[in-house]
């Protein structure tokens, strides 16, 4: 199909289509920009930071894991390294949805990556398993809503955040570790999931009370992958792969 | 500019390689080592998993109680459905024992 039997109806179609599909993920998230947001400010960010980490980095529990380094002053590149660690998933999201979307222009091929988020990857995923194609007007549809929603969330967070005065009574500092724990719980049916999440944690509780807070996030990370890695692949369920 | 600003650039500067990473060097071969992929695999919850079990050494009853009803609605429940019932335990629960 050529780019001129594409009408601009149809284009715009494609593309609210697009925005249908987005709105129980802008719902969903909208809870995690703001509390990212009042967060962002609790652990020393300005507002302005808060809404720029948002808007560049777009990555919800990467920013999370983010603030909350930078609240226990840990080393600047290790906070990178970090958010670089958490994101690392959407390698295998990139090398799945580059199949789709190759045909694309290169300039449109790398905006679309740029929102490259866990839904925007499963609903894209769930589109090209029914045979449709995966056109740049619905791919965008579906994530600008969910990223211009997203960075003006953070911001107003971050705004309020300050407004809080008793963080502790409204449980704000504990708030991430249930967050991940919900996003841990997330990944169980992951084959080795139960292994590999108490290696890390039993690292990760030795090495903070060794080596010390942030080291313990690496060495507990790294273990929990090593273990991975060497447990023989029959048991990682990924040996029977076309 | 203040260092947080280089932090933030930096992040997004490292999150956009994974984002585009992989269809540019995962997709060139044909096959990824049944090894590599599982390490892969384990990835966001070796990582995840380090933040939340230093937290259990300082732990209180509330904290707890949180996180324990946050684990039972995971069997059932969705992302924010867990989020959602163990912030609530936990704020109740700080009402009571602090």
């Amino acid at each position: 199909m050529s780019a001129e039997t594409l009408t601009e109806n149809s284009l715009a179609s494609d593309f609210w289509q697009g925005v249908r599909l987005s709105m129980p993920v802008v719902v969903a998230s909208a809870p995690f920009a703001v509390l990212f947001g009042a967060l962002a400010v609790d652990n020393g960010f300005s507002v302005l930071e808060a809404f720029l980490m948002s808007a560049l980095i777009y990555g919800g529990a990467s920013q999370m894991v983010g603030i909350q380094l930078f609240g226990q002053h840990v080393a600047p590149w290790l906070i990178v390294l970090s958010i670089f660690a958490v994101n690392f998933r959407h390698v295998l999201y990139s090398a799945g949805i580059g199949r789709r979307i190759a045909h694309w222009p290169v300039i449109q091929q790398a905006l679309g990556y740029f929102i490259l988020t866990d839904p925007q990857f499963a609903v894209a995923e769930a589109r090209a398993n029914t045979g449709q194609t995966v056109g740049f007007a619905w791919y965008l549809g579906l994530g600008l809503p969910v990223y211009i929603f997203w960075v003006i969330e953070s911001a107003l967070g971050a705004v309020f955040g300050k407004l809080i005065p008793d963080t502790h009574a409204l449980g704000i500092d504990f708030l991430l570790p249930i967050y991940f724990l919900g996003l841990v719980l997330g990944f169980r049916k992951r084959p080795l999931w139960l292994p590999v999440v108490l290696a890390s944690a039993a690292v990760s509780i030795v090495a903070y009370k060794t080596v010390g807070s942030p080291w313990h996030v690496s060495i507990g990370a790294i273990a929990g992958v090593l273990l991975a890695v060497i447990l023989p692949p029959h048991h990682s369920g990924v040996e029977t792969r076309p | 500019m203040s260092t947080t600003f280089w932090i933030i650039i930096a992040g997004a500067i490292a999150t956009y390689l994974t984002r585009i990473g992989g269809h540019l060097v995962i997709s060139r071969f044909d096959n990824i080592h049944p090894r590599v992929e599982a390490g892969l695999n384990a990835v966001p919850a070796a990582v995840l998993t380090t933040l939340v079990a230093p937290e259990l050494l300082n732990a209180g009853p509330a904290e707890w109680a949180a996180l324990v009803v946050t684990a039972v609605v995971s069997l059932r429940g969705g992302l924010m459905a867990m989020f959602l019932a163990g912030a609530a335990v936990l704020i109740l629960a700080r009402q009571f024992v602090g």
